[in-house]
């Protein structure tokens, strides 16, 4: 059973400078996986990468198909979401025009009432908020906003590129959770990327290592989270 | 590596040094004049450039200082009687000071409101010259004669411009290198690229960038007093918007923060526009804006730009690798 | 009170076309952070192809809408083949080009139109209309009219359609745009055809006052830089209400200030520009950015 997604000697550059050395990975239908590493590791990049926000090489396949060298509208048009490092909100635009923004490559566009539905149900402070300016809501707030736009694409796939970024520990956590309930209910495959080891290798089935653009160790979270180096350098303890 | 590389842009300076000293005796008068013209755009252009492409200032309106600068050489001559060669530093020193005072409020517009302001006064300037007939002679402008060569030299005045032209050129290129090579210069980038940054670094940004805006009016002041002494004539009209817009497109087709572009830009817009109408006496100016944007596609950076990728891409390909 | 009246209303006819034009600049703007200097010369070459349709027969508005079909598809093309190319190049770069277009819109109006200038029609009737005591041109009225309604359109189309809601993403997050899906690029040449569009609007409406000529458009494209000065080149609306208030100042300073004669009427709107400048530089409606660092 091939992966959902997977990378084969995927390189990345900004400009001239190499940031990733040919990585290998891969995430399961149905699962969770992260992508561990300190600042400046290439985790962001490897999203970027996949979604061809940045000039590759290597192969990158989703269902089975290669993805690599496409226009990222093309990449998301297949199935893929993307929730941007630093969220990519709308900011001069109401919540509610940025899901419909998430929504924009759907063609049935009958169900996107359901759909409202939905998100407002997982985030309900979103409902609250539909027609404020999302550029007035608060950090936890448009992570939930940016969680919930890739949604409304109904996207086999999220990307997820470091949700706890300045956010505090418990409204992380409460995103974590509703991430976790979305993809035991709807089967949704997440790819998380993560600073915060400890909470990700809760989160995650699986997860991957990276060290200055290489996979240095992967595995089963439950093993990775056991290991001493790893305790030792990312858990702190 | 290095060593001989700078070797090499040595030697092709001494050769462009002496075509251009040489110049002047295997030319027609008019050519000669047409080189003098050149010279005295690159140092125009070489100002507008220390705002713009050293210090991300955009201004349309120098073609406004350009104009100050005519003036107050043909007024200092037709008026006061003062020899020419007084009306060049004065000129320069007038534009730094306007410059300056003009750079204070100017530190408050950024980008496009910059571009408008100066654009205004650029256009406003005409109306202005002509308004205070007293002084610049109005519409009619004023009718200037051109210098003989001093001390008995066997130049004729075409060449003795010339000469005088290229030596101003070579004083004020030197001086901007010099300026722009070292610490100045990289503090003036430096608030070009980020200027917040750069004011935490202990940069006083509003300072320098008033500076800038004086010195850089100063050199196309300096510019324009020679083009009055050049052509012999001043009148409002010869400085109207166009001439901002054909120095501000001078510099992005010679090369941003480039001092070399200064050269390639004043070169292109003397000939082209002249080349164009040779093409097409017809639509000489639609030849000349299709050349214009092919240009900029072949070379987005300007000449200068393009040709310092080119050498950084044959003397250092590891860098240059793709 | 009646004169003050009537060129209130003279004011706002011309300030409708700043309006389009400044409309025109501020959407490029905003989407691209270029000035487009071909926006005169732009409405001023849709103007003469609808001349050539008057001249082959067609009724007034038929001609309207075909031209405004035409520069529609004509920006979309120029965005798609002329600006493409340098869509990543420094901006400067990009104004340089479309200087370019400038010099050959000019230029090939003028070689096949010559330069002479030429009557151009109006739509509405040419007797002025009375209210009460004051006689406003039919014209005068019409081009508001005119604007109004495309103006309206506009607001409906950005506000309430799902591309219109795509466009405005566009311009603000080209980024965040693709990861919806949106083919920013396109989006950024329907930006231009509405913009071609509008000045299209702005050429037909002007053109039967002002005749027309190759350099039609000049400094009427400056009166629309005023416009989007003193409304914010951040701020739609703001263009819309900053071309209103430019025609009607222009048109009141010209009338009730002696010294300022036809000539200087330039000088009235480059100063309002350098006023804005230096008291709020964004602008009436635009948005001081605060930026992080």
């Amino acid at each position: 059973m091939p992966a959902l997604l997977e990378a084969e000697n995927l390189e990345a550059q900004y400009g001239w400078t190499k940031v990733l050395h040919g990585l290998a990975f891969a995430v399961e239908a149905g699962g969770i996986t992260a992508i561990l590493g300190a600042n400046g590791a290439g985790k962001t990049t490897t999203l970027r990468a996949v979604c061809g926000m940045v000039r590759t090489a290597g192969t990158v396949r989703f269902q089975g198909q290669r993805i690599d060298g496409k226009p990222t509208e093309d990449i998301v048009r297949l199935g893929i979401a993307h929730t941007p490092e630093g969220r990519g909100t709308f900011l001069d635009l109401s919540v509610e025009e940025n899901l419909r923004l998430g929504a924009y490559v759907r063609k049935d566009k009958a169900a996107m009432g359901a759909d409202f539905e939905r998100v407002y149900q997982y985030f309900p402070v979103l409902a609250e908020r539909k027609r404020q300016q999302a550029g007035t809501l608060s950090g936890g707030e448009q992570q939930m906003l940016a969680v919930a736009r890739a949604l409304m694409s109904r996207p086999r796939l999220l990307l997820l590129d470091e949700p706890s970024l300045g956010l505090a520990p418990l409204v992380t956590r409460e995103i974590f959770r509703i991430v976790r309930s979305i993809n035991k209910e709807q089967g949704l495959s997440v790819l998380l990327v993560e600073q915060n080891a400890s909470m990700a290798l809760e989160l995650a089935d699986h997860a991957y290592l990276l060290e200055t653009g290489r996979v240095v160790m992967s595995g089963p979270s439950a093993e990775l989270s056991r290991d001493d180096s790893i305790r030792r350098s990312y858990l702190g303890y | 590596m290095a060593a001989r590389g700078d070797g090499l842009k040595r030697a092709g300076l001494v050769i462009v040094l002496i075509l251009a000293v040489a110049l002047p005796f295997f030319l027609s008068g008019f050519r000669v004049f047409q080189f003098t013209q050149v010279a005295i755009y690159a140092i125009a252009l070489l100002g507008l450039n220390i705002l713009t492409g050293y210090n991300g200032q955009f201004s349309l309106g120098h073609g406004a200082f350009y104009a100050i600068g005519a003036y107050t050489t043909a007024i200092m001559i037709d008026r006061w009687n003062i020899a020419y060669g007084w009306t060049l530093p004065t000129a320069g020193l007038l534009c730094l000071v306007v410059g300056f005072l003009f750079g204070w409020p100017a530190l408050r517009l950024e980008g496009l409101y910059l571009a408008l302001a100066t654009f205004s006064l650029a256009l406003a300037l005409p109306q202005i010259l002509k308004y205070f007939e007293h002084w610049t002679g109005g519409s009619q402008g004023i009718v200037l004669s051109k210098p003989k060569a001093p001390w008995g030299l066997p130049l004729t005045e075409d060449q003795w411009i010339y000469f005088l032209t290229l030596f101003v050129l070579i004083v004020l290129f030197v001086l901007a290198a010099n300026l722009l090579r070292g610490r100045t210069g990289r503090a003036i980038m430096a608030i070009r690229d980020n200027h917040i940054a750069a004011e935490t670094m202990g940069i006083n940004g509003a300072l320098y960038k008033s500076m800038v805006f004086g010195v850089s009016a100063a050199y196309t002041g300096v510019a324009g007093a020679l083009s009055a002494v050049a052509i012999a004539f001043v009148a409002p009209d010869s400085f109207d918007a166009f001439l901002s817009v054909t120095l501000l497109t001078g510099i992005v087709i010679g090369g941003l923060a480039t001092i070399s572009g200064a050269i390639f830009g004043a070169i292109f817009i003397l000939f082209v526009p002249n080349w164009a109408l040779d093409v097409s006496k017809a639509a000489p100016w639609a030849i000349f804006g299709i050349f214009l944007i092919v240009f900029m596609y072949v070379m987005p950076r300007g000449i200068a730009g393009s040709l310092r990728l080119l050498w950084i891409r044959t003397t250092r390909p590891s860098v240059a690798n793709r | 009170m009646d004169i003050f009246f009537q060129q209130v209303v003279s004011g706002l006819a011309t300030g409708g076309i700043y309006a389009s034009l400044a409309l025109a600049l501020v959407m490029i703007y905003q989407a691209t952070d270029v000035v487009n200097f071909a926006q005169g010369s732009m409405a001023m070459f849709s103007t003469y192809l609808c001349w050539t349709l008057l001249q082959a027969g067609l009724p007034y508005w038929v001609a309207f809408f075909a031209t405004l079909v035409i520069a529609f598809v004509g920006g979309l093309l120029i965005e798609r083949t002329v600006i493409r190319p340098v869509e990543n190049a420094p901006i400067l770069t990009i104004v340089i080009v479309t200087l370019g277009l400038v010099f050959i819109f000019t230029s090939v109006a003028g070689w096949i139109y010559s330069y002479i200038q030429k009557p151009f029609p109006s739509p509405f009737p040419s007797e002025p209309i009375k209210v009460g005591q004051v006689v406003l041109g039919a014209h005068d009225l019409g081009a508001i009219g005119v604007t109004l309604v495309v103006l309206i359109l506009l607001f409906l189309f950005f506000r309430y359609t799902t591309l219109g809601l795509a466009m405005r993403a566009a311009a603000q997050n080209p980024t965040s745009s693709r990861l919806c899906g949106i083919r920013v690029g396109w989006m950024l040449a329907l930006g231009w055809g509405l913009a071609a569009m509008f000045g299209g609007v702005a050429g037909m409406m002007v053109a039967p006052v002002v005749f027309l000529d190759p350099n039609m458009m000049g400094g009427i494209q400056i009166y629309a830089f005023a416009a989007a000065t003193v409304g914010g080149f951040t701020s739609p609306l703001g263009a819309v209400i900053g071309g209103f208030l430019v025609g009607v100042i222009e048109n009141l300073v010209g009338t009730y200030v002696s010294f300022i004669g036809t000539e200087l009427k330039l000088t009235v709107a480059l100063a309002m520009i350098i006023i804005v400048l230096l008291v709020k530089p964004s602008g009436l409606f635009g948005r001081t950015y605060v930026r992080r660092v």
